[in-house]
């Protein structure tokens, strides 16, 4: 590990201050930060250390029906509040299935949202690699693609977001609180993240300085309680990164369907929201047909970036099973393998 | 630069002189506190055999700077049992041979301390396994540990029982 100049931020505004010079990275648990400084993969000059900061740890339920998260919340502290459990179950459902209940009790929800790719390539100092060194090239390019991307990728780039945690919120319309060098300002997370394009180096739209304070639902996420699941396909059934997730959310209208919120993880370097499908849904009847109507649509602009093309049928199947079990209704009890596409809830409940 | 910190570890206080930012809290413990318990399998937080509590919560030492954690309170396997009075947890894994070359075997038992602190496992063994998967065997001696986790969660849960 590098060596750094340690900073333990007061308030936000010295926080901010302190982290926009060049070189200098926030600090909040570390869990991915110092993974990657071991590694040799990022060498800040200067950490500035945010967990003391007043304030950020708290859940708020707001007078709109909203909820507001601080950014230093930890993941296991979201998932395991009751009310926010109940009002958006795959957001917490989402939330248990990542990483370790170590790693979630560590980790904060801002830190979630940050967490860099797990391309293996772009972790192995001697594969090239485009998003550590500009220009280098990208050796993920005919290498093993396994959990690489189908969406949005580019020649220089087709690595993935690994958050489950972001994308039920992307689906949900959250909101990002930022205070930064000229003030506060909110930007939906969907917009936080860049596509690869040309500059894969450039992940994010925050500026030096920029602080995530907190996190928002908007009062209309809760509408989906009664019918909302997140399922992720991964190599192993606990503690690994998605191969495909699919986060569905759907508000029924009688007997149809009145609005569906769907977001896939695991196939493109941002939580990839999928309006298409979510338009095919709006106003039909809660039917397989349709679900598969709306995979189509979620997938039609998919295109394999190596040996990869069974994650696109692969996020069409998952689909309609998160469609069909949001369907069904989300259940009493957290399942005991969050997220498992393959254990039946019944058996479990 | 020195940093000042203050830290109770195993129910004691103590204050430490950091001259390094980058001591994580596995290292502290390890080298600089003799407390060998707790061990560096992958240092990435990938094995979980450097489990301790932090604030009553099962994290992995080896992701977290010391220097961040002033005021915190550490408890390590060292810090377990009342003097010769093994935890229940320590006392069920030896009763149901959850472990065999015993290196992973201290994360095992912090993790699994966390887990019954969380409560969320009940009596389940699918809970108790998932709850566990951040602790890696290389021995797979995972059958064991899922039925040391259930004994010594259902003891913990009758004492809590009869002191309420």
């Amino acid at each position: 590990m590098n060596r750094f100049d340690y900073v333990r931020a007061g308030s936000v505004a010295e926080a901010v201050a302190a982290a926009a010079e060049p070189g200098a990275a926030y600090l909040a648990a570390g869990t991915n930060l110092l993974d990657l400084m071991k590694g040799g993969l990022t060498r800040p000059g200067r950490l500035v250390d945010v967990t003391h900061l007043p304030g950020l740890d708290r859940i708020e339920h707001l007078p709109d029906g909203g909820v507001r998260i601080g950014a230093l919340v930890r993941n296991s502290d979201l998932a395991y509040d009751a009310g926010f459990a109940k009002a958006h179950p795959a957001v917490a459902e989402a939330l248990l299935s990542g990483a370790s209940a170590q790693l979630r009790n560590a980790a904060t929800v801002a830190g979630n949202l940050l967490q860099r790719t797990r391309c293996p390539y772009f972790y192995d100092p001697a594969s090239a690699c485009n998003k550590r060194d500009p220009g280098a090239g990208c050796d993920a390019r005919g290498g093993e693609t396994r959990l690489h991307a189908v969406l949005g990728w580019s020649e220089h780039c087709i690595a993935t977001h690994p958050s489950d945690f972001c994308v039920p919120l992307v689906s949900l319309d959250a909101v990002l609180e930022i205070e930064g060098r000229a003030g506060a300002r909110e930007v939906p997370l969907e917009a936080l993240y860049r596509l690869p394009d040309d500059r894969p180096d450039r992940e994010t739209v925050l500026e030096p300085g920029d602080l995530i304070v907190a996190l928002r639902l908007p009062p209309q996420a809760a509408a989906f309680a009664g019918h909302s699941r997140y399922l992720k396909v991964r190599d192993r059934t606990s503690y690994a990164f998605a191969v495909v997730s699919v986060a569905a959310s759907l508000r029924l209208d009688g007997g149809g369907i009145g609005e569906a919120r769907i977001a896939l993880g695991g196939v493109a370097l941002k939580p990839w929201r999928a309006r298409a499908a979510e338009a095919v849904l709006a106003g039909a009847e809660p039917s397989e047909a349709n679900f598969r109507a709306a995979a189509d649509a979620a997938l039609t602009d998919a295109r394999p970036s190596g040996d990869n093309a069974f994650k696109i049928e692969l996020a069409r199947r998952l689909i309609v099973r998160t469609l069909a079990r949001a369907a069904a209704g989300t259940p009493d009890r957290m399942p005991a393998l969050p997220a498992s596409a393959f254990s039946g809830d019944a058996l479990h409940a | 630069m020195t940093f000042h910190l203050t830290l109770t570890v195993n129910g004691e206080s103590r204050a430490i002189d950091l001259d390094d930012p980058r001591v994580t809290l596995l290292d502290l413990l390890r080298e600089r506190l003799g407390l060998t318990g707790s061990k560096k399998g992958c240092d990435r937080g990938q094995c979980g055999a450097c489990t301790v509590l932090v604030n009553g919560r099962r994290v992995n030492a080896c992701l977290a700077l010391a220097v961040s954690l002033d005021g915190a309170e550490i408890l390590t396997i060292e810090g377990l049992a009342r003097g010769e009075q093994l935890h229940p947890v320590q006392a069920a894994f030896i009763e149901h041979d959850g472990f065999q070359c015993g290196f992973c075997t201290p994360g095992q038992i912090m993790s699994a301390v966390g887990l019954i602190r969380e409560g969320h496992a009940g009596d389940d063994p699918e809970r108790i396994r998932e709850g566990m998967s951040g602790n890696l065997c290389r021995c797979g001696a995972y059958i064991g540990i899922t039925q040391a986790v259930l004994e010594a969660q259902a003891r913990l849960s009758a004492e809590q029982g009869e002191a309420a």
